[in-house]
């Protein structure tokens, strides 16, 4: 494999990987932040004891997500650094305010959570608890711009053989870059949800800690059941936006081949690569285009109409696509019910033992929806103004196979080691020492 | 104008770097030699522990500004030195990494695995930046196409390895200087001891160097052009034999802040020599990748320098007040009472 194809495999690896932890700092933190406050707020000993717990499971999340961003910021530069040198000049200031305006607030303040519960008083320990939740989402704020560039370029003009900034805030306010803020920060509290409600379930099935965990279990099921239709209906406005900024990745999400108004949706329906799809049977008449455009008689521009070229990966997109929108039907039905039953769980004790289950399906939805996000991009780096193809670095592709084959070995010693450091703290419970 | 004021923060940035990570670098390296057991090696782990996080955004926050400010040098050196610079970042993955999961387990095994990543991940970090510094220094083979010629074994040669040992020298006595402040009785001791019997290492290693860097680099051709440039030389000269001064009379504070000024002092003649290049090109001057337009000019479009410059202005004396909040919270010896979190 040439050095292209393995940067894009390594690139791939290493933001994966990260996003499984990001989502689960962004939505923790500010459970954590909450239970702290509460503490301060009552003086019950119990919100304490929680914020402690969770907080504990935080930090675990909070390195991983810390160290393999860290690969990603080395990586715009030693594996895509024409990319880097095109477009260096808007793309790489977002990341270096992300840094100075909201990074090195997290990574300070996370030191003084830590080793800050003897020296602070507990209104001031509260305190750093949201300064690191705020400058976390922040930092989550300069980074979706960022990506938001690449998405749908704005603000800048092609001057000296490069992109170059015309006008910061249009930038800064790109629209596209808020539906994605918006769409990843809700599945990002639906995430950290699922988890607070899964894990309390564990322990409410084998009747430990119940006060304690019936709490918790409670915030999670709240919190999961807003984010996760919050998440549902905003998606269908971000839905909307990339119809009409990014109608080839709408189509390939859809596999919609042929340009038409009225466009159907197949309730049975295999992609094809090539000009049209292997199966499309069950027809709803003109849902895509209502879903779509907001109106049954939209036109729907198809795949055959856009340069081979310049069409993403069908079948990945439209997968990815599905499995997000399945699970992220899913999910909202899965909250309800919890909480609905959030005050008498233990008659539904199957209930108790499905609800560790479903702490992977918001993880599993938000890489599937990165995977639209950035596949369905495709073949673009910066859609529209630079292919990925000639954003490669100018290095061997020996160099990059060795470093992807050591990132994922690495990668996959941490992730082992993090899940069994957390399953051991979500097994000790809330009592243990330390 | 932005351009050069650009060039003098992208080396403030690398020079507080260094000079902060610079000490649980030093102590991360030096902790198999000077802990003696477990209660030792953790009181040299909290010496570290509230502010390594914060130290490592400088890295990220000078490798964020060559990108926005000089894109192109980003690019080139990035790429240029994408072994070196993968290695450093492993290293230190799991040197982060072993701050956090190391107290997690109560098992030998688990902790000396650890251990034994976080003196490798500060090794290496250390050696990597030296080297991958000197070479800057030096020069790096680029051609017209700003791409580097030449790989990883090429960066060992023995101006870029004296940079290596430099840096980890520079680090270790930092780091012991801290160590010094941060723990009591005997660490404290066996720490102070340390410092004492490396300074003249690396005071003969910093008069080598210099002398190499005279030979091998044209770093001194700016200060030959403007004698009144050698002023900077205070910084370095007067850090190095202050802490030696306030190390003899036990003001630890004193002692580190003076190495501060020695590292910081360090990186800047370096940086002074190198303006207005930010990679030189040893191939031919013309390839260099400059701030100005003395090379192929590197930077940024002056609007984006401009609006950076005031994110500048307003973050960074933000940054530096609470750092400085937090380092003045923490300044207090790590005691057994104080482990028990």
């Amino acid at each position: 494999m040439d050095a292209l194809m393995l940067s894009r495999l390594q690139f791939a690896a290493a933001t994966m990987f990260h996003f499984i932890f990001v989502p689960l700092t962004l939505g923790l933190s500010v459970l954590v932040a909450g239970m702290e406050t509460a503490y301060v707020r009552t003086g019950k000993d119990i919100y304490l004891r929680m914020a402690k717990f969770w907080g504990k499971l935080f930090l675990i999340n909070f390195v991983l997500g810390v160290v393999t961003g860290i690969t990603l910021e080395f990586q715009f530069g030693t594996n895509w650094s024409r990319y880097s040198a095109y477009v260096g000049d808007i793309f790489g200031s977002l990341l270096a305010i992300e840094a100075t305006a909201a990074f090195f607030l997290e990574s300070t303040f996370i030191g003084v959570w830590v080793f800050g519960w003897k020296r602070l008083s507990p209104k001031a320990h509260a305190i750093t608890a949201w300064l690191v939740a705020g400058a976390g989402n922040l930092s989550a704020v300069w980074i979706l711009i960022a990506n938001g560039f690449m998405q749908n370029p704005l603000g800048y003009t092609i001057r000296n053989g490069r992109a170059e900034l015309t006008d910061f805030m249009a930038v800064v306010l790109n629209p596209f870059a808020w539906q994605q803020f918006a769409h990843t920060i809700l599945g990002a509290f639906c995430l950290a949800g699922f988890f607070v409600m899964g894990l309390s379930a564990w322990h409410l099935a084998r009747k430990s800690h119940e006060e304690f965990f019936g709490a918790s279990l409670r915030l999670g099921a709240g919190v999961a059941l807003a984010a996760s239709i919050l998440v549902a209906v905003q998606g269908h406005f971000h839905g909307n936006e990339v119809a009409r900024i990014q109608p080839a990745k709408l189509a390939a999400m859809e596999a919609h081949w042929n340009t038409m108004a009225n466009a159907p949706m197949y309730l049975l329906q295999i992609p094809g690569e090539n000009g049209e799809n292997a199966l499309e049977a069950l027809p709803v008449p003109s849902l895509l285009s209502l879903l779509a455009y907001n109106d049954p008689n939209a036109v729907v521009k198809g795949l055959n109409d856009f340069p081979a070229n310049e069409r993403p990966p069908v079948s990945i997109t439209f997968w990815a696509f599905r499995a997000m929108v399945g699970l992220g039907t899913l999910m909202p039905l899965i909250a309800l019910f919890a909480w609905l039953k959030r005050r008498d769980l233990g008659s539904a004790p199957w209930f108790l033992k499905l609800l560790p289950w479903t702490i992977p399906l918001p993880y599993l939805a938000m890489q599937a929806g990165w995977i639209v996000a950035e596949v369905g991009r495709q073949p673009w780096i910066v859609h529209g103004l630079m292919r990925t193809s000639d954003a490669v670095s100018p290095v061997s592709g020996g160099q990059v196979g060795f470093t992807l084959v050591v990132i994922v070995a690495l990668y996959t010693l941490l992730g082992a080691a993090g899940f069994y450091l957390a399953g051991r703290t979500v097994k000790q419970g809330p009592d243990a020492a330390h | 104008m932005l351009e050069t004021i650009w060039f003098l923060l992208w080396g403030v940035l690398w020079a507080v770097y260094f000079a902060l990570d610079g000490f649980d670098l030093g102590m991360g390296m030096l902790k198999p030699f000077l802990a003696r057991n477990e209660f030792e090696k953790r009181v040299i782990y909290n010496a570290a522990g509230p502010f390594w996080d914060g130290n490592e955004v400088w890295l990220i926050s000078a490798g964020g500004v060559t990108f926005a400010a000089f894109p192109l040098a980003y690019a080139a050196m990035f790429s240029g030195l994408y072994t070196a610079l993968m290695l450093l970042l492993f290293a230190l993955i799991v040197r982060g990494v072993s701050f956090e999961f190391r107290s997690k387990i109560d098992s030998p095994g688990w902790k000396s695995f650890w251990d034994a990543c976080q003196v490798a991940g500060s090794f290496l970090p250390a050696l990597l930046l030296g080297v991958a510094f000197a070479n800057i220094f030096r020069g790096l083979p680029l051609d017209q196409n700003q791409i580097m010629q030449g790989g990883l074994l090429d960066l060992l040669n023995p101006y870029g390895l004296a940079g290596g040992v430099l840096f980890v020298l520079l680090f270790l006595v930092h780091g012991a200087l801290w160590l010094a402040i941060k723990a009591e009785g005997d660490l404290r001791e066996r720490a102070a001891a340390a410092a004492g019997k490396l300074w003249p290492v690396l005071a003969g290693v910093i008069v080598l160097f210099l002398a190499y860097t005279f030979v091998a680099t044209k770093l001194f051709d700016n200060y030959f052009l403007y004698p009144a440039l050698f002023l900077i030389l205070v910084l370095p000269v007067g850090g190095l034999v202050m802490a030696r001064v306030w190390l003899a009379a036990r003001k630890f504070w004193l002692a580190w802040g003076a190495s501060a000024v020695l590292i910081v002092g360090t990186t800047l003649f370096a940086v002074i020599g190198l303006f207005p290049a930010i990679l030189p090109s040893s191939l031919n001057p013309a390839w260099s990748l400059t701030a100005t337009d003395a090379g192929i000019k590197a930077s940024s479009s002056p609007l984006t320098l401009a609006i950076m410059l005031g994110v500048a202005l307003v973050f960074v004396p933000i940054v530096i007040g609470y750092q400085f909040w937090v380092y003045k919270t923490f300044s207090f010896p790590v005691t057994k009472e104080e482990l028990e979190y």
